[in-house]
């Protein structure tokens, strides 16, 4: 059904066949894909890992530096405070979006009436939440005389200045994050209406209570489609750019406490050009997130259920 | 589950049964009460601000509600002059790109699919292990690379980074999609067209395309509501505020005007955020099956 269970299923078959292939059809139908590949995707990366180890200005011819790139990164501390608020708001903010898009699957779950209303409205907030529309909106409610504050100020809670503030700020983005949880919850709502109904009503009848029901079918049944959430929605946090960009006018202050991996790269590439070490920050970029993934991929055989 | 208790001929025959109904109609209400909540909630902070960019400026900052006193349309066109050029003028530009980005998505992906899902091929299965790990390659890995290549050509300050990329299946969340449709079409259809006489060209467009529209308008709505919204990769490309789309236009209003044109500023976010609203009312139907189907945002 997924893109990962198409890949999972992949490794699992080999062997070809032995038909008549139709190479010179599938090169006319795939001569797009293949330029994009070498020019856009795969040659570029191949590119920036010789980029990682040079001093290129964009002017200049690129200066091969060996190490130096890496070594820097040993010592950058606004690289290390990156990382910090990166991985915080990714392991905050993906557990809650999740929770939040599992939960209300449920409640919407099964013939509930006006469930498609439901169900746009809170899917919506998914497609507006990455335009810059949002941010700007963000960076008003959160202000110190934003819109929350007019409301908290109603029931008579003295707010603050959330986004000026470096210990709130970040959380503005995670609560950015969370609101967008309808994308996930409609993956949810798939999946839970591909759990046989008469496994509930079998274990009705043995007077199994219903929170049971929930551990013991739904959660196992369930737990490849929140696989895949999370191994998405985790890939997706941590390319998160445009919110804390816009709310912190680019800086990713205050206190560089909305810094993002992703901010700090357009910062060292497109506003200091300093394409070499950019290019090193983008394999280390892709690194993480690669461990990130073969972790989760690690975890799954202990969590993940297949009934197959 | 509980509404299985609720049958009509129960209710008029039980008394019990009548109790434990009336029960279950009150946690049905409570429950719809809870979403109804919930849902306002969710959509609040979007409602204010539609609501605000009709209130003069220092009562934003004043009406956390969404009553307003009178109408207040001025800061539309206070917005819509705000910047060097009309805001029309973004909208144009991104525009222009979202419209090449469909067209190159529309054509480049549907092809490269055809060939995954119907062509047998040498190195398939890893042709196609690649293309999904394209999936979930982010974009921040390979921008540096690709500006510089872009530069080098001259391309930076036009629309063609943001559109060339489409036209060459990049999109690869695409391709699954579409591949993933076409195997679900019968089979039987291609080998009557072929035992006709008819080529992969001619299978692909006269049996395949016409039968794959729904995948086709996925990717359509998909990619303007992206591509609209898309900020990263058009404030690297565009830096001429000539050739501005409407993030990257926003975006500086927000970073050259004083907080004291919040009103103009909402006015313009609301503007920004309408065709996005309305691919949502048209599209969806696909969006829901698109996400449901692929998992993808």
């Amino acid at each position: 059904m997924t893109a990962l269970s198409e890949l999972q299923r992949l490794r699992a078959s080999r062997g070809g066949s032995a038909r008549k292939r139709d190479n010179k059809a599938a090169f006319l139908f795939l001569l797009p894909w293949f330029a994009g590949l070498l020019l856009i995707t795969a040659g570029p990366i191949v590119m920036s890992f010789g980029l990682g180890f040079t001093d290129y200005n964009l002017i200049e011819a690129p200066q091969f530096n060996g190490l130096d790139n890496f070594e820097r990164m040993l010592t950058d501390e606004r690289l290390h405070h990156a990382l910090g608020v990166t991985f915080t708001y990714v392991l905050v903010s993906v557990p809650l979006q999740l929770a939040c898009a599992l939960g209300l699957a449920l409640l919407l779950d099964r013939g509930l009436r006006g469930m498609s209303f439901y169900r746009s409205a809170f899917y919506l907030p998914s497609l507006l939440g990455s335009s810059v529309a949002i941010a700007v909106l963000w960076r008003q409610i959160f202000g110190a005389e934003g819109m929350v504050n007019q409301v908290l100020d109603l029931i008579g809670v003295q707010g603050r200045g959330w986004i000026s503030d470096p210990d709130t700020a970040l959380s503005t983005l995670v609560v950015l994050n969370v609101w967008t949880f309808g994308a996930p919850m409609v993956i949810f709502l798939a999946g839970l209406r591909q759990i046989p109904v008469m496994y509930y009503e079998a274990a009705s009848v043995d007077g199994a209570p219903r929170w049971m029901q929930f551990r013991k079918i739904t959660l196992p049944l369930l737990s490849p489609i929140i696989f895949f959430n999370l191994v998405l929605q985790i890939i997706h946090a941590f390319q998160s750019f445009t919110q804390a960009f816009v709310v912190s006018g680019g800086s990713g202050g205050p206190s560089d406490s909305t810094l993002f991996y992703t901010l700090y790269l357009y910062q060292r590439g497109f506003n200091n050009f300093d394409m070499g070490y950019a290019s090193a920050l983008a394999w280390l970029l892709l690194v993480i997130i690669g461990a990130f993934t073969a972790v989760n991929f690690w975890a799954a055989k202990h969590w993940v259920f297949y009934d197959d | 589950m509980t509404n299985l208790d609720a049958s009509p001929i129960r209710r008029s025959t039980r008394p019990a049964a009548d109790r434990r109904d009336r029960r279950t109609a009150v946690r049905t209400a409570a429950k719809h009460l809870g979403l109804i909540l919930l849902a306002l909630i969710m959509l609040y902070p979007v409602l204010w601000m539609a609501v605000s960019s009709l209130r003069p400026n220092d009562e934003i900052f004043r009406s956390p509600g969404l009553v307003l006193d009178g109408l207040q349309a001025e800061n539309y066109p206070l917005g819509w002059e705000a910047l060097a050029s009309p805001f029309g003028h973004y909208m144009i530009n991104s525009a222009i790109v979202v419209v090449g980005a469909i067209i190159g998505n529309l054509v480049s992906c549907s092809m490269a699919a055809y060939a995954f899902a119907r062509l047998d091929f040498t190195g398939k299965r890893w042709w196609f292990a690649i293309m999904l790990g394209t999936i979930m390659l982010p974009i921040h890995v390979i921008i540096v690379p690709q500006y510089i290549m872009f530069s080098q050509i001259g391309w930076v300050n036009t629309f063609l980074p943001l559109i060339v990329p489409k036209m060459l299946a990049t999109d690869a969340f695409f391709v699954f999609l579409m591949v993933q449709f076409i195997r679900g079409l019968p089979r039987e259809l291609d080998e009557a067209a072929r035992i006709d006489g008819a080529g992969h060209p001619r299978i692909f467009l006269r049996v395949i395309l016409p039968l794959m529209v729904p995948a086709l308008a996925t990717t359509t709505i998909f990619t303007f509501i992206w591509t609209w919204n898309d900020f990263f990769s058009q404030l690297i490309y565009l830096t001429d505020p000539d050739m501005y789309t409407v993030p990257v236009a926003l975006r500086s209003f927000v970073d050259s005007t004083v907080a004291t044109s919040w009103g103009s500023m909402f006015a313009m976010s609301v503007v920004s955020l309408i065709p996005i609203f309305l691919a949502f009312l048209i599209g969806q139907r696909f969006l829901i099956k698109g996400i449901a189907t692929t998992g993808i945002k």
